[in-house]
């Protein structure tokens, strides 16, 4: 059976209209968790690599990297993404990490 | 459910209920116009929306094996046309457009462009695209037209008649590149 996790952290924490965190700094992986639940997605490691890399670059350039930086230099093949995050790789795996709306066209 | 979860969920398109879908016809082999369509249809899907790309005429060269790693730009013929980078306010005559090598030269400053913009080129923007899901088609009355067979193709793109593009644009949103 799938761990069951407590939603209400998100009730704490301030959303965008487009439901992505207003201030990445309040993210933490357990909320992170909770927002995937919330998609009705499960984790796992190769969700927390995407994740990871994301928040990385972001902490390093301010924006949430494009889904070709992330196959590129972090290393996750397109066709994966699009089976780890099903209905849009760019925006979920940027709505779980916490961070603003992706801005890259590619 | 909290209007919290409610902001969160609205984001996710699930795959199985949603309805949006794009068909781009793809139909100008320049480079210029070669991107247009693979922009959005890449877009498409990191949006979760559906997509499928027929390619006609010379927009039959994105998606042919020999030509694809080979488009270029005309220099002739374009009102527009100007080394935009470099000096905006020159607009190149269209006579300066038939000197030999100008579109050589005019496609090696995009091509350069294309690649500081960490844009993929053309073939491998192709692969991304059929690996996220974007069904390529080759217009069946152009391959025959051009004397291709579907293995001239890029594999994994089917050819395709205008009738059953019909079944295919049917329900989905439209746009002629």
């Amino acid at each position: 059976m799938p761990e069951t996790i407590d939603l209400t952290i998100l009730e704490t924490l301030d959303f965008d209209d487009d439901g992505f965190m207003t201030d990445a700094n309040d993210w933490t992986p357990a909320i992170g968790k909770a927002i995937a639940a919330a998609l009705e997605l499960e984790l796992t490691e190769r969700h927390w690599d995407v994740i990871n890399f994301s928040r990385a670059e972001f902490a390093e350039h301010g924006d949430a990297p494009s889904l070709r930086k992330i196959t590129k230099v972090g290393g996750v093949p397109t066709k994966e993404l699009y089976v780890l995050f099903p209905g849009g790789p760019a925006k979920l795996a940027a709505q779980i990490a916490g961070l603003p709306k992706p801005t890259g066209c590619i | 459910m909290s209007d919290v979860l409610a902001k969160i969920k609205g984001m996710k398109v699930d795959e199985k209920t949603t309805t949006r879908k794009l068909v781009l016809v793809s139909s100008k082999g320049g480079l210029d116009m070669a991107y247009p369509p693979m922009i959005l249809a890449n877009a498409a899907r990191m949006s979760g929306i559906e997509c499928e790309i027929f390619f006609t005429f010379w927009g039959l060269d994105l998606i042919t094996k020999k030509k694809m790693g080979k488009v270029n730009i005309a220099t002739v013929g374009n009102p527009a046309f100007s080394m935009a980078p470099y000096a905006p306010w020159f607009k190149i005559p269209t006579w300066m457009g038939l000197i030999p090598g100008m579109s050589w030269v005019a496609t090696k400053m995009m091509a350069y462009q294309i690649k500081k913009l960490d844009f993929p080129p053309i073939p491998e923007f192709m692969e991304n695209l059929l690996d996220s899901g974007v069904k390529l088609y080759g217009c069946k009355l152009s391959m025959d037209m051009m004397n291709l067979q579907e293995e001239d193709l890029i594999d994994g793109a089917t050819m395709l008649g205008a009738m059953e593009f019909m079944e295919l644009s049917k329900d989905a949103q439209v746009m002629f590149v």
